[in-house]
């Protein structure tokens, strides 16, 4: 598609000059719809480290330790489970609030508990 | 808090007390409220069909003045973009144009935060924009309550829900009370390249959160007019990219309603833009019903000349209201030269609001030709934006058409240039980050997207698999900061050195207690320049720095230069800075108008009446001047019980004095508007000398009025007083009745009264 093209518009109308506005204008909308449906699937099944320091602040963690936090899942591979899983998770093992767990998670502590959790439910 | 004093400048540090307790006080996005068909904005006679509630306070347009000071707000939202990169120098900047009608105050973003893979805290300075920061932000929002407390209008905060961090700041603008965002993935993937896939992922989760805060979303199609090198090619393009990210915001669960499709006209004369603009404005409208337009104006061909750049947008202005704009936002004339000044907001806003205001119900009377060549050409385009829809989906989808260079191509569609903006699936910034979510993925917040299920152990005692006990996904949690905002956490400052305080300090050692001009940050400093000089532009511009350095400018710059012919001259503008300031203690100030109270100088004419003698005198058909001076409907003289005898235009001064014998008359108004040739001097000496002649002179006040005349310039040619543009009634009256007791012996308005 980088190659130039001519404007051939008057041959592809072709299959649109029969419909009126209304029927032009749902075709608009079908089509826009079959472009989206993809990439909303992708974004059901699927989640991001912005996405998941975004669950951590809505449960109160601030930036930093959130983003401490989201690297600590990732590099032990458990982020897919979800940051705010892994959190509630190790606040109730340690009896602690989820922003009181974040600080422990953020300086590198507690973190055996998810680890045996989602590794054995990886497994 | 209490609030501002519309007499002093708002207090920067009195807005940073205590941010750590501040909470927004409502959410979501504010329209105006429109007034009934036919409203009149009394006192003048006019029906409007597009306004909007009147401000308790604003700045009117100039010319108000001849319309009773009234300041009609037209009905669409109107945005202003304010981001000096020092946000407290920015408030100062909203609240000015606040009063000037803006509604809504877009803060861009500081250079490269849309790659910065987190948050920002605290408030370090910024480029081109501001870092956006919850102390920015927070401070921001509280002086806005203040502001729009002031003006009587609710004002939306608005920034940038994109780039890398897409999500978090979406939940940040949630809970700092943020009312509007640009949130388009396809700009992240064209303008910024960020991962695609990465952009959409994180975009369904920022928008789930906008919608629960009620958020306005602006879409991001307007860049590909900033970006194509031919513009007015792009519009079949620019209708696939407003359909796809309002789909997907659809589809999210956003409301139709807060989706607002961000559309510029595409050309800007030479070209004859305004037919071409609108058939596109007019497919947009039809193709997208129900959803909300957000009106931009040109930016793509605007360079230093600021009165192009005006009537590009007066052009601009035009197509929404041949159309319709739900927010209207503005461009600064100065864009193309700097980062926008103060005034030259104000002067956007203005702009907007004076042409929407005189272009009101104009559908009334005209509309587009529904038929023939319009018509033809809005078909054209939508059946354009079909094809290439339908060519997207046959190459696989999105991601593969912007692989292959879809997007932001020079061609009008199906035509191709081969110049589109192409990216890869797997590249871009944040590629590779994206991860699926394990079967047992869990979210335990609010707005969140997706498949997310409760697990058993955690859903509580009432709860079950996938549905935790208290209803909201939060609960195992004990709560979100969307449902219990007291869990927001508040970081004030990460760097001690880069931070507002620091940069209140420079300033105020900057002002040192003086007043320095300034066009952007506190005591800048900068000046700008306007000559004409009688060379070509090479030289001229050399030479208009060289001035600008003789009158002790420092860093004079040339911003704007224009050839008047290319051997006869050059008009140069040159900006530079200031070194000095004034001490505003020691200045001579003019004193201000001193007028009567209205109930002194009701009794006082009641008690005393007065009848007056009014002419426009010579060759001088003006008569607009001497009727504000005199009319009821104007507050003038007649409003406060002065009997008036108004004898027309060009009359005699001959004429005015018998008259004034004959009605036994207290006072002589005389109006004389044409200088020329000092003519307004010799018809003020000819009133004096008449009445000397006559011996008539004590028993007159003898006063003159016009565009040129001065008071001493009226008492130095043998008259009482003078009074000269811009001058009301009230100021006549307080005048008339004061020097005529001044005369009798008395105080005006007797014991108690204002004696001056």
């Amino acid at each position: 598609m980088s190659r130039p093209r001519h404007d051939d518009y008057e041959t592809r109308r072709a299959a649109l000059a029969g419909l009126d506005d209304a029927a032009l204008h749902a075709l608009f909308w079908d089509l826009a719809r079959r472009v989206v449906e993809p990439l909303l699937e992708l974004a059901r099944t699927h989640t991001t480290p912005s996405i998941e320091r975004s669950v951590l602040a809505r449960l109160g963690v601030p930036s930093p330790e959130a983003a401490a936090v989201v690297e600590g899942c990732l590099a032990r591979g458990i982020l897919g489970h979800g940051a705010g899983h892994v959190l509630l998770r190790t606040a109730r093992a340690a009896n602690l609030t989820p922003v009181e767990a974040a600080a422990r998670l953020a300086a590198g502590e507690l973190w055996e508990h998810a680890e045996r959790t989602f590794a054995d439910a990886a497994s | 808090m209490p609030l501002l004093d519309p007499e002093r400048p708002i207090d920067i540090e009195t807005i940073l007390r205590d941010l750590r307790d501040y909470r927004p006080r409502r959410k979501g996005w504010a329209w105006r409220r429109p007034t009934p068909e036919g409203y009149r904005h009394e006192p003048a006679p006019f029906p409007y069909y597009q306004t909007s509630e009147p401000l308790d306070r604003s700045v009117p347009l100039p010319a108000a003045r001849y319309f009773h000071g009234i300041d009609p707000q037209p009905s669409p939202t109107i945005t202003s973009e304010i981001a000096s990169g020092r946000f407290e120098d920015d408030i100062r900047r909203m609240r000015m144009v606040a009063w000037h009608g803006a509604d809504h105050i877009m803060v861009i973003r500081t250079a490269g935060q849309s790659h910065f893979d987190g948050l920002i805290e605290g408030t370090p300075e910024g480029v081109g924009g501001v870092p956006i920061t919850r102390k920015q932000l927070r401070a921001s929002r509280k002086a806005l309550d203040l502001i729009e407390d002031e003006v009587g209008r609710p004002v939306n905060l608005h920034s940038y829900v994109s780039g890398l961090a897409g999500p978090e700041m979406a939940v940040l603008f949630v809970e700092e009370g943020v009312n509007g965002a640009h949130q388009d993935p396809q700009y992240n993937v064209l303008y910024r390249n960020v991962n695609m896939v990465r952009s959409f992922v994180d975009a369904a989760e920022a928008k789930t959160v906008m919608a629960f805060g009620g958020l306005a979303q602006i879409d991001g199609a307007h860049n590909a007019n900033a970006t194509a090198r031919e513009a007015w090619k792009v519009t079949p393009e620019l209708l696939v990219q407003h359909a796809t990210n309002s789909a997907f915001s659809e589809a999210v669960g956003m409301r139709r309603d807060l989706i607002c499709l961000s559309t510029v006209p595409p050309t800007a004369p030479p070209a004859p833009s305004v037919r071409l603009d609108l058939a596109y404005a007019v497919a947009l409208r039809e193709l997208f019903p129900g959803f909300r337009m957000r009106a931009q104006m040109n930016t793509r061909y605007i360079e230093s000349d600021t009165r192009e750049a005006t009537v590009t947008h007066v052009l601009n202005l035009l197509i929404s209201r041949l159309t319709s704009a739900d927010i209207q936002s503005t461009i600064t004339p100065d864009e193309g030269r700097n980062v926008p000044w103060h005034h030259n907001n104000v002067a956007a806003v203005e702009t907007a609001k004076q042409v929407l205001v005189g272009l009101d119900g104009l559908s009334r009377l005209v509309a587009p030709t529904p038929d023939g060549e319009l018509r033809a050409a809005v078909r054209e385009i939508k059946e354009r934006a079909v094809l290439f829809l339908q060519e997207m989906l046959e190459l696989g989808g999105y991601f593969q058409a912007v692989e292959a260079g879809f997007f932001v191509d020079s061609g009008y569609y199906p035509e191709r240039a081969g110049d589109g903006i192409a990216r890869r699936l797997d590249g871009g910034v944040g590629a590779g980050t994206v991860i699926p979510r394990a079967p047992d993925y869990y979210a335990p917040v609010c707005a969140h997207f997706g498949q997310s299920r409760v697990p058993r152990d955690l859903a509580g005692p009432e709860g079950s698999e996938g549905t935790a006990a208290g209803g909201t996904p939060c609960a195992p949690a004990g709560g979100c900061t969307l449902c219990r905002p007291e869990l927001i956490p508040f970081i004030d400052e990460l760097d001690p050195y880069d931070n507002v305080e620091r940069r209140l300090e420079e300033a105020a050692v900057r002002r040192g207690g003086l007043l320095r001009p300034e066009v952007q940050w506190a005591a800048d400093g900068y000046v700008t320049l306007s000559m004409f000089l009688p060379a070509a532009a090479r030289v001229a511009e050399a030479a208009a720095v060289e001035i600008a350095r003789k009158l002790g400018l420092e860093e004079p710059e040339v911003i704007h230069s224009r050839v008047m012919h290319p051997a006869e001259g050059t008009f140069v503008e040159v900006k530079g800075i200031v070194p000095f300031g004034v001490d505003p203690d020691r200045l001579v100030l003019a004193d201000p108008p001193d007028v009567l109270p209205e109930e002194v100088l009701r009794r006082e004419l009641v008690e005393h009446p007065l009848t007056v003698v009014a002419a426009t005198v010579g060759e001088d058909e003006h008569s607009v001047g001497m009727r504000e001076i005199i009319d009821i409907k104007h507050g003038g003289l007649e409003k406060f019980g002065v009997s008036c005898h108004y004898l027309g235009t060009s009359v005699p001064v001959e004429k005015a004095v018998d008259a004034a014998i004959e009605a036994d008359a207290g006072a002589i108004l005389i109006s004389t508007i044409i200088s020329h040739a000092d003519i307004h001097r010799r018809q003020m000496r000819r009133l004096s000398d008449l009445c000397l002649e006559r011996g008539v002179r004590d028993r007159f006040l003898l006063v003159a009025g016009g565009t040129q005349v001065t008071d001493e310039m009226a008492r130095a040619e043998g008259l009482d007083a003078g009074f000269g543009r811009g001058t009301r009634g009230i100021e006549v009256a307080s005048f008339l009745v004061r020097a005529r007791a001044a005369r009798e012996g008395r105080i005006p308005g007797g014991p108690g009264g204002h004696a001056r």
